[in-house]
C-alpha cells in the first residue's frame, strides 16, 4: 500500500512524457510478485448454470431455491450473460400467487429473491433434459441465441446448481422425464475432453442427492448435496398466506451462508461443507472431493459463486490502426424525389372480394396414386398377356 | 491491486494522444417520446396505456451498416437489418381485454404472445427468415418464442396489412403467429424496459414497477416497428419504433374499496422528472366525462387541456407537460390524484364487440361458436375474421355456418386453408357484413385427434391452447377523424393510419379457447412391462423348473444312539441300519 501512495505522489509531481516511463518500471517490479497471486486459481471467467426442475404450483420451493442462488451470484458480481437460468414453471406471475411477481425465501415476506431484474433463458416447457444436456455440452441449433448458450472456455469455472424432486441415481424433469447419474458424469466428461471448463462446482438439493454425483470421472469437479442415499431432503417451512412451503433447508442455510459473502471475501470451501448440519438439515448432506485437484482449504468461495475479474499486465507496446473515418455520405439532398409514400389501407373491402386465390403450382400426382395405376396395369397385362400392349402404344 | 490498474488505466488515458474526427456529416436524426394515457373506466377501475416513440431518421437497408445508435436500440436495429423486416410487431399480454366493461383500447392485444412480421421484399426464403427470427426474439424477450414454428404460423391472405409505409401487399412476405400459452411476467418487462433511452430510471418508464403491474387485471406490453412518413409530403421516411404498455387496474384488488386513484397507488411511485432524452414527456387524464368537475376532482390542477379524435370519439384531456418544472411543484414530485365524488354516468356501449366458446360434450366432437355483436342503431359495418387452429382439432369446414338475426348470412370472401398434421393449422379468413343491431354466429363442428403419446406436453390434462380470434374492421365513427397523419397528435391517436374521415379502423381479439384432448394413461407403459414381466416369470418360470428339475431323496439325519449303533456296525462291518 506505501508503494501504491508513492507512486500516485511520483505521478503527480513528475512532468507528463516521463511519468509513464517511471510508472512502467515501477510497475514491473511490482508485479512480479502479485502476479503469482493472480494466476493462482487458474480461471479468468465465472459461468452459472442454475436450473429448476419442477412444475406446478406445489413446487414453489423448487422456484425459490433456484432463485435464491441465483440472487446471490448475481449479487457476487456475475452478469446475467454468464447465467443461464432455467425455471421449469412460472411462480411469481402464477395465478395462485397471492403477491404477483414476487417469490419470497422466508415467511416474514422481507427478501423478494425473484427482483426487479431478473432473466430467465429457459422457461416452462422448454426446460427438459435434452435442452439441458444442450447446453452443458455446447450443442446447440445454430440460430440459439447468446444468453441461451454457455459459452465457456478453458479457464471458467462453472457453478452448476440442480433443485427438484430426485431419487437414487436420477433426477426428475417436470414430472415427465428423468436424467440418471450416468448420463450427467458423461456429460460433464464430455465438457472436460472440449475444454469447456477450468473447474466446476455442482451442488444438487433433492432427496437422495448424494447418488448423483457418485458416479462422475472427470477431474476438476467438486459436488456437495443435500442428503445422502437413502435421506430425504426436507423442505424448510410453509407460509400459510402463500399456502405452501417456501424453501427447502439445505439451500435456505445456503443462503442464509451466501448472504455474509462479500466479493473480496476470503470464506473457503471447507465452510460451505458445514453449512446445514444434521441437527438443521435433518438430512446429512455430503460432498466430494476426491476429483479435484486443488485443497478445497484454499479455493475461495467467490472463485465459484462471484466473478472476481483478473486483469493480465502485458507490457508489449501496440501500434493502434489509424481512426476510423467518417462515411462519405451521398449527396441524398440534390437528387430528384423519386415517389410520394402512402400509408396502406387496412381494410380495402373492395380489394378483398376480388382478389383471387392463387393458383396452386401443378404437383405430379402422390406416390400412392401412381403404385396403384401402376398396379392395375400390372394385373391387366399379366392376365391378359403382353399381347395387348401393342394396341394400347 | 485493482487500485493499481485503475491508476495506470487514467495515466495512460491522460497521456494519449487524442484524434479528433471532424463530423462534416450530420449525424441522422433521432426523436424520442413519452406519453402516458390515463382514462377512468365506468367500473370504478382505471386504464393507464403507456407509449415511447423512438423515431430515426436512417436506412437500415443499406449497403453500409449502421453503426451508431444513439436512442435507438441497437439489439432491434441489427434484428432489423439481418432479418430485413419491414415490419415487426410483437406484444405480451397477461389478462383478457373485456370490451363490454372497459371500452376499446388503443393498442389490442390477445392473451399470451402474438407475433407479425412483413419481411421486405428481398428476403428469398421467408420460412427459415421467420424461424431464425423468432429465436433470436426469444433470447432478446426472455420469452419461449422458439415454440413458434410451422404449426401455428399462418399467412394471413388478407387480414394484418402493414401499418406503416408501402403499397406492396404481396402477402407471402406476412407471418403470423400467437402463443396463447405464454406467460408474461417481471422477466419479460426487464428487457422491455432495458430498450428504452433512459431505461427505467428516468421519465414516465419509473412507474414501471413490476410489483404493481402484474396485480392489475390486465397487462400487455409491446413493441412495434414500422416506417413512418417523415412529413405531410411523404418523401422520406424515417423507423418508428413504439413500445406500449397497457394496464387496468381493478379497483377491489387494489385495498380500499374508496373510488379514489393516484400515482402512488397504481404505481407505487411518484414522477420526478421527465427523460432529459425526451423531446416531449406528456401525461394525459381523459376528462370527456367530467367537463364541469362533478364526476371527479383532479389535483394538483392543471390548466392545460387538448382534445383528440380516438377511436371514434372526440375526448378531452388534461395534460401535465413532464418537461416544465413547474408541473412538479414545490416538493419536486407529481403524485396526481384523482378522487372521486358521485357515481353517476354510463359507459357508450362499444360498437364492435365479440366472444368466442367451445360447445359440446365429450372428447370426441365439439363446436366452436364466435358471436360478433354490432350494436350501431342503423349502420352495418363490413368485418374480416381471421381464425387460426391448431391441427389437432379437425374442422369440418362443411358445417360451416354463419347467421345473422337467424337468417344466413353469406361471406364476400372466403379463404380456407386446411391442415396438414403436424405441419401447418386450419387458416379461415371470412368478409362479413354485420348488420345494423345484430348478433352474428359462426359456427364450425371439429372433431379432436389423438396425439402420439411423445407429443403430450409434461401437464396435458391443463388442455390446449386456440389462439384468439383476429376481428378486423372499419367501423363508422361519429365524429369526424382525422386523415391528414401528420399534424402532431398524441401518440395514442395516431397508431392506426386513418384513410377515411367516417370510419376508423380497429383490431379486437376473441377469447382464446382451452378444449381438452383425449388423453392416455401415461402410467400404462410402466404397467404393461410389469405385468408381462410378472406373466413371464411366474407362467414361463414354472413350466421350465417342472421340466428341467429332478428330485432326489435325502434321508433325514439320524438321531444321535443310531449314529453311534451305525459307527459300531461298521466297526463290526456290518452295512447300518
Amino acid at each position: 500500500m506505501l508503494a501504491l501512495l508513492m507512486l500516485n505522489i511520483l505521478a503527480y509531481m513528475t512532468p507528463n512524457p516521463d511519468k509513464t516511463q517511471i510508472i512502467i518500471h515501477l510497475l514491473s517490479v511490482i508485479s512480479q510478485n502479485s502476479a503469482g497471486q493472480f494466476f493462482s486459481s487458474g480461471h479468468t471467467n465465472n459461468w452459472a448454470v442454475l436450473v429448476c426442475t419442477s412444475r406446478f404450483w406445489f413446487n414453489y420451493r423448487h422456484v425459490a431455491n433456484t432463485l435464491s442462488v441465483y440472487r446471490s451470484v448475481k449479487r457476487l458480481g456475475i452478469p446475467d450473460s454468464h447465467i443461464v437460468l432455467m425455471l421449469a414453471d412460472d411462480m411469481a406471475c402464477n395465478h395462485r400467487n397471492p403477491k404477483p411477481a414476487t417469490v419470497f425465501s422466508h415467511k416474514n415476506m422481507e427478501l423478494n429473491v425473484y427482483g426487479d431484474d431478473v432473466e430467465v433463458d429457459y422457461r416452462g416447457y422448454e426446460v427438459t433434459v435434452e435442452n439441458f444436456l444442450r447446453v452443458l455440452t455446447g450443442r446447440l441449433p445454430p440460430s440459439t441465441p447468446r444468453s441461451k448458450r454457455l459459452l465457456s472456455d478453458d479457464r471458467s469455472n462453472i457453478l452448476i446448481y440442480l433443485t427438484g424432486h430426485g431419487g437414487n441415481g436420477f433426477l426428475k424433469f417436470q414430472d415427465s422425464e428423468e436424467i440418471s447419474n450416468v448420463e450427467l458424469a458423461d456429460a460433464f466428461e464430455q465438457m472436460w475432453q472440449k475444454r469447456r471448463y477450468n473447474e466446476l462446482l455442482f451442488i444438487i438439493d433433492t432427496c437422495q442427492g448424494a447418488s448423483m454425483y457418485e458416479r462422475f470421472y472427470s477431474p476438476n469437479i467438486m459436488a456437495l448435496a443435500s442428503s445422502q442415499v437413502g435421506e430425504d431432503s426436507l423442505s424448510h417451512q410453509p407460509d400459510l398466506a402463500i399456502g405452501v412451503h417456501l424453501m427447502d433447508r439445505y439451500t435456505f442455510y445456503m443462503l442464509e451462508f451466501l448472504e455474509d459473502i462479500h466479493p473480496a471475501s476470503k470464506t473457503n470451501m471447507n465452510d460451505l461443507f458445514k453449512v446445514c448440519p444434521k441437527s438443521q438439515c435433518v438430512s446429512t448432506p455430503g460432498h466430494r472431493t476426491d476429483l479435484f485437484l486443488r485443497d478445497p482449504g484454499s479455493v475461495l468461495i467467490t472463485d465459484f459463486f462471484g466473478s472476481v475479474r483478473k486483469v493480465e499486465l502485458t507490457m508489449d507496446a501496440i501500434n493502434l490502426t489509424d481512426p476510423i473515418k467518417q462515411m462519405e455520405e451521398n449527396p441524398v439532398n440534390g437528387e430528384e424525389q423519386k415517389e410520394v409514400y402512402s400509408y396502406a389501407d387496412q381494410l380495402p373491402v373492395s380489394e378483398i372480394i376480388h382478389q383471387k386465390p392463387k393458383q396452386k403450382d401443378w404437383h405430379p400426382p402422390d406416390g400412392f396414386i401412381l403404385g396403384l395405376w401402376t398396379l392395375i396395369l400390372l394385373v391387366f397385362f399379366k392376365t391378359y398377356g403382353i399381347k395387348h400392349l401393342k394396341h394400347i402404344f | 491491486w485493482p487500485l493499481l490498474i485503475i491508476n495506470v488505466a487514467f495515466l495512460w488515458g491522460t497521456s494519449a494522444p487524442e484524434t479528433v474526427v471532424p463530423s462534416s456529416v450530420p449525424q441522422p436524426k433521432d426523436d424520442f417520446q413519452e406519453e402516458l394515457v390515463i382514462r377512468p373506466l365506468h367500473s370504478g377501475d382505471i386504464y393507464a396505456s403507456f407509449q415511447f416513440r423512438t423515431l430515426w431518421d436512417t436506412d437500415f437497408m443499406r449497403e453500409n451498416k449502421v453503426s451508431h445508435y444513439r436512442l435507438f436500440p441497437k439489439s432491434l436495429g441489427q434484428v432489423i437489418s439481418k432479418f430485413s423486416v419491414r415490419e415487426l410487431h410483437i406484444s405480451f399480454t397477461q389478462g383478457y381485454w373485456r370490451t363490454m366493461q372497459w371500452g376499446q383500447p388503443f393498442i389490442p392485444s390477445p392473451p399470451g404472445a402474438e407475433l407479425w412480421v412483413w419481411f421486405q421484399d428481398s428476403v428469398t426464403d421467408v420460412d427459415a427468415t421467420w424461424k431464425e427470427l423468432t429465436n433470436v426474439l426469444s433470447g432478446i424477450f426472455c420469452a419461449s418464442l422458439n415454440f413458434i414454428d410451422s404449426t401455428n404460423t399462418v399467412q394471413p391472405s388478407a387480414s394484418f396489412k402493414p401499418l406503416g409505409i408501402g403499397n406492396v401487399t404481396d402477402h407471402s412476405f406476412l407471418r403470423y403467429a400467437t402463443l396463447p400459452r405464454e406467460i408474461v411476467c417481471t422477466e419479460n418487462l426487464t428487457p422491455w424496459k432495458k430498450l428504452l433511452p433512459c431505461g427505467s430510471k428516468a421519465g414516465l418508464a419509473v412507474l414501471l414497477k413490476s410489483e404493481k403491474l402484474f396485480h392489475s387485471s390486465f397487462h400487455s406490453q409491446a413493441v412495434h416497428i414500422r416506417s413512418v412518413c417523415q412529413d405531410w409530403q411523404c418523401k422520406t421516411t424515417s423507423w418508428e419504433l413504439r413500445q406500449t404498455v397497457n394496464s387496468v387496474f381493478d379497483l377491489h384488488n387494489s385495498g380500499q374499496a374508496k373510488r379514489e386513484w393516484s400515482l402512488f397507488k397504481m404505481f407505487s411511485r411518484t414522477l420526478t422528472e421527465a427523460c432529459p432524452l425526451a423531446s416531449s414527456s406528456k401525461l394525459y387524464i381523459d376528462i370527456t366525462d367530467n367537463p364541469q368537475g362533478e364526476q371527479f376532482e383532479l389535483s394538483p390542477a392543471t390548466s392545460l387541456l387538448s382534445q383528440a379524435v380516438v377511436l371514434g370519439d372526440r375526448r378531452t384531456f388534461s395534460v401535465y407537460d413532464l418537461t416544465q418544472e413547474t408541473t412538479f411543484g414545490s416538493v419536486r414530485s407529481l403524485n396526481l390524484l384523482i378522487r372521486w365524488k358521485s357515481n353517476e354516468g354510463e359507459m357508450l356501449r362499444p360498437l364492435l364487440h365479440a366472444e368466442r366458446y367451445v360447445a359440446g360434450y365429450g372428447l370426441q366432437t365439439g363446436e366452436i361458436h364466435t358471436l360478433m355483436y354490432n350494436n350501431h342503431p342503423y349502420r352495418s359495418f363490413p368485418v374480416l375474421l381471421l381464425d387460426s387452429v391448431p391441427w389437432y382439432l379437425r374442422l369440418y369446414i362443411h358445417t360451416l355456418s354463419v347467421t345473422s338475426k337467424g337468417k344466413d348470412n353469406k361471406p364476400s370472401y372466403i379463404h380456407y386453408e386446411p391442415s396438414k398434421d403436424r405441419v401447418k393449422p386450419h387458416l379461415l379468413e371470412m368478409l362479413i357484413q354485420l348488420p345494423p343491431n345484430s348478433v352474428t354466429e359462426v359456427t364450425v363442428q371439429f372433431e379432436r385427434a389423438l396425439l402420439k403419446w411423445t407429443e403430450y406436453p409434461p401437464d396435458p390434462n391443463h388442455g390446449f391452447y386456440v389462439g384468439s380470434s383476429v376481428i378486423s374492421s372499419l367501423v363508422p365513427s361519429t365524429v369526424a377523424m382525422d386523415t391528414n397523419s401528420t399534424r402532431e397528435r398524441p401518440l395514442f391517436s395516431s397508431f392506426f393510419p386513418c384513410k377515411e374521415e367516417s370510419s376508423y379502423f380497429v383490431r379486437i381479439y376473441t377469447e382464446p379457447l382451452l378444449v381438452n384432448l383425449p388423453t392416455p394413461d401415461f402410467s400404462m407403459p410402466y404397467n404393461v412391462i410389469c405385468l408381462t414381466c410378472t406373466v413371464v416369470a411366474v407362467g414361463y418360470g414354472s413350466l421350465y423348473n417342472l421340466l428341467t428339475r429332478s428330485f432326489q431323496i435325502e434321508e433325514p439325519n439320524p438321531g444321535l444312539a443310531k449314529r453311534i449303533a451305525n459307527v459300531i456296525r461298521k466297526m463290526r462291518g456290518v452295512p447300518p441300519l
